[in-house]
């Protein structure tokens, strides 16, 4: 095992804690991606067997969930624009700050736009 | 006066690695990231309009939703697209975060077959599902089908 580097090369702030914030989303998206093509393919088994499992995603604990997760794709998305704007862009690093800024403020406007309906459909009667 | 000597670099570049970086797979897997990024986005976006902002939302999922999509070769292609990109997109996010934390080689060994593992079966899954996936199933109860079923 290599021992523990002395110093170390993360210098925190926005570019850092975006990069980590960017992995965790991507490797939560990725395991719910895993779960929901396993759930989908139960239509292929019966109409009954999905309509069972897809009713579990309709409780409220899940409701709470999938609006994380809906937050988690809308964050990845955003960054994910950024990233190539850093990449692709001449002024891209000159601005990354700026632009992490916006992406929070795309992500607050597109929850914003979101939250109210999912969360009248999943506790809203029926 | 002292004179600054400069040491040379302690592992020269090897033959092996210098030849080319014009065909490089690393770089066409970054490339990938980014194009496909883009299709994602507006991809899943418009799924999940399509799926939890229209009318009741994730209480109106059920069979009958499903299958009323994918009586339609739009929503097919769109959805076999989402997997791919999705799959291919997340496979090699998640192999570049193995190879960055698993130190051992017999860890990232291990975590990487299981991962392309994990691939192979969901995509060829999916997959298969949007292409044999029958809309109206016989013998199914009439009320748990999409409304055309009966018509």
């Amino acid at each position: 095992m290599p021992e523990k580097p002395a110093g170390t090369l993360y210098r925190g702030r926005e570019g850092m804690w975006s990069w980590v914030a960017h992995r965790v989303t991507g490797f939560l998206i990725f395991f719910f991606l895993l779960v929901h093509v396993l759930d989908t393919s139960l239509v292929r088994v019966s109409p009954e067997a999905y309509n069972a499992v897809i009713g579990a995603y309709k409780n409220p604990v899940m409701g709470i969930g999938e609006a994380g997760l809906v937050a988690a794709i809308v964050f990845h998305a955003f960054n994910g624009i950024r990233v190539m704007l850093v990449d692709f862009w001449s002024q891209g690093t000159r601005y990354q700050r700026v632009m992490l800024w916006v992406v929070v403020g795309l992500v607050v406007v597109t929850m914003a736009g979101f939250l109210p309906r999912h969360l009248m459909n999943v506790f809203g009667a029926h | 006066m002292a004179t600054v000597t400069v040491p040379a670099p302690r592992s020269p570049r090897s033959t092996r690695t210098r030849r080319t970086t014009r065909t490089n797979v690393e770089m066409l897997g970054w490339m990938f990231m980014r194009l496909s990024g883009v299709l994602l986005l507006v991809l899943i976006f418009a799924h999940l309009f399509v799926n939890l902002m229209v009318g009741d939302g994730i209480k109106a999922i059920d069979f009958a939703f499903v299958a009323g999509k994918w009586a339609s070769p739009f929503w097919q292609v769109w959805d076999l697209l989402m997997l791919w990109l999705a799959m291919i997109h997340g496979t090699n996010g998640v192999r570049t975060i193995i190879n960055d934390y698993a130190e051992r080689d017999g860890t990232r060994l291990v975590l990487k077959t299981l991962l392309y593992l994990a691939f192979v079966v969901t995509v060829v899954l999916g997959t298969l599902v949007i292409f044999t996936f029958e809309t109206c199933p016989a013998g199914a109860p009439t009320e748990l089908l999409p409304s055309f079923c009966t018509e």
